[in-house]
């Protein structure tokens, strides 16, 4: 099956139907039309970008290329999980926590499925690597900025209820331990639904762009089961090492709640 | 055995306090609000970072894990914190099987949800809930508060006697005099950065 390349202009024919969006808002006064236009074009610019560094990608097939690409992968995602938190851990703790628990569990989850479920030679091989990184670190990064961002704001939240649980002798792990369980959970919800919802409710983008590349359906459905079952795995080990780090922060070695470790992100 | 004993202890504006406590004795602690009560109380239950020493018998505070020493040194604060829906839930196992007389509160009080406790009732329950958890001093900060007076009255004798009965040290935040009168073997002013002994004359 020929896949049927898109012509820029026809691209372009899209973009009229954003323009068209645009203008009814403007005209409805929604206040967000030049967030639109802004978020329309950025999508436009990075991923034209991002197709020539694949080109370029693609046709070296080096390893330390990929492992650059993938570092600013991982370091974009990062800083993105802290401007996602509303109340975040203060110094380079925000960015290194949330950049590790990614690190971690993303990499390990894709090297894994790369070596041995999928199995391409090199096991880097771009064409697989990158489309499944860029997966599982999209993912990781919803969950971890969501269970991150849920327990500094319970924490900050219940600060009289943990202290006077340290009062009454309790150790930090079970002051907080409500709190960090109601965490780890809603990190691990979004993928828990989408794998529910699969097939039924969505079409998942993956298993559509591939179909639509020319794959056999019952080739796209299996690839889709895996990227689902990884970025759950992934995501789930992420948020709880985050959670737990995390909530190791605000605590001393005296086990005493350290709130002044949080600063509010100023938006 | 478990007198407690602050040598130089700082926080706040609060500068070398230094006093100790003997078993089954209260010691009262006043000063106008915002002078740093509240929080000589938090440095010696080791929730707030502070410099100096305090000792529990002739254990000292960083030799111990935190949650050991707030074990044995409990800290019961002014607004009181439930977080389970049920009043049992927040008791020891032995503790849900009694309920002092002197609370005024039936036994049926520990399946009651925790929204139904008025702020009286959930003062007098904290007291409780701190005592069960066997402490060797005990830190109260204004445990009367919400009360009326003969509730008060009532909750002083009831702590007299357990202070007796369980040697306890107790260090006691309160502002009424008649009240110090009542309860305390000594008691300190906070005047302004430094804690004096007051005598019975003010």
């Amino acid at each position: 099956m020929e896949v049927i390349d898109l012509a820029g202009w026809k691209l372009a024919l899209a973009a009229l139907l954003v323009l068209a969006l645009a203008g009814v808002s403007l005209s409805a006064r929604l206040g967000i039309t030049r967030s639109l236009l802004v978020a329309s074009a950025r999508t436009g610019i990075q991923l034209t970008l991002i197709g020539l560094v694949l080109e370029a990608l693609f046709a070296s097939g080096q390893l330390y290329w990929i492992a650059l690409l993938a570092t600013v992968m991982l370091l974009v995602a990062g800083r993105e999980v802290m401007a996602r938190q509303q109340r975040r851990l203060r110094g380079p703790w925000a960015f290194g926590l949330g950049t590790g628990a990614m690190f971690v569990s993303s990499f390990s989850v894709t090297i894994l499925a790369l070596t041995v479920v999928i199995g391409p030679s090199p096991w880097y091989e771009p064409q697989y690597s990158i489309p499944l990184l860029g997966m599982m670190l999209g993912n990781t990064m919803t969950g971890v900025a969501l269970s991150l961002d849920r327990l500094n704001d319970a924490v900050w939240r219940q600060r009289a209820v943990i202290e006077n649980r340290l009062m009454l002798g309790q150790n930090w792990r079970e002051a907080v331990g409500d709190i960090r369980r109601d965490a780890m959970r809603s990190g691990m919800m979004p993928s828990i639904n989408a794998m529910a919802a699969a097939g039924i409710v969505s079409l998942p983008g993956m298993m559509t762009g591939q179909i639509l590349a020319g794959s056999p359906p019952a080739v796209a459905v299996k690839y889709q089961i895996l990227v689902m079952l990884i970025i759950t795995a992934g995501t789930g080990f992420g948020a709880l090492m985050a959670v737990s780090w995390g909530s190791r922060r605000l605590f001393d070695e005296r086990e005493r709640l350290r709130l002044e470790r949080l600063v509010k992100t100023s938006s | 055995m478990s007198r407690l004993r602050l040598a130089h202890v700082a926080i706040g504006n609060l500068r070398d306090v230094s006093l100790e406590v003997a078993d089954g004795e209260i010691v009262c602690l006043s000063g106008a609000s915002g002078s740093g009560k509240s929080r000589l109380l938090r440095a010696v239950a080791d929730i707030e970072p502070h410099e100096g020493d305090v000792f529990i018998g002739q254990d000292e505070q960083s030799s111990m894990p935190g949650h050991v020493w707030r074990r044995r040194v409990m800290l019961v604060p002014a607004d009181s914190q439930w977080w389970f829906d049920e009043v049992g839930a927040h008791f020891p196992s032995e503790a849900r099987e009694t309920v002092p007389e002197c609370l005024g509160l039936g036994l049926d009080v520990m399946n009651w949800p925790v929204s139904r406790l008025s702020s009286g009732e959930r003062q007098r329950l904290a007291l409780w809930r701190a005592l069960a958890m066997a402490p060797e001093a005990l830190l109260l900060d204004e445990p009367t508060a919400n009360l009326d007076d003969a509730m008060t009255r009532a909750m002083e004798d009831w702590l007299l006697e357990e202070t007796r009965k369980r040697s306890l040290a107790v260090l006691w935040v309160a502002h009424d005099h008649s009240q110090i009168g009542r309860v305390a073997a000594r008691h300190y002013r906070i005047h302004r950065s430094l804690l004096e002994p007051a005598n019975g004359s003010d």
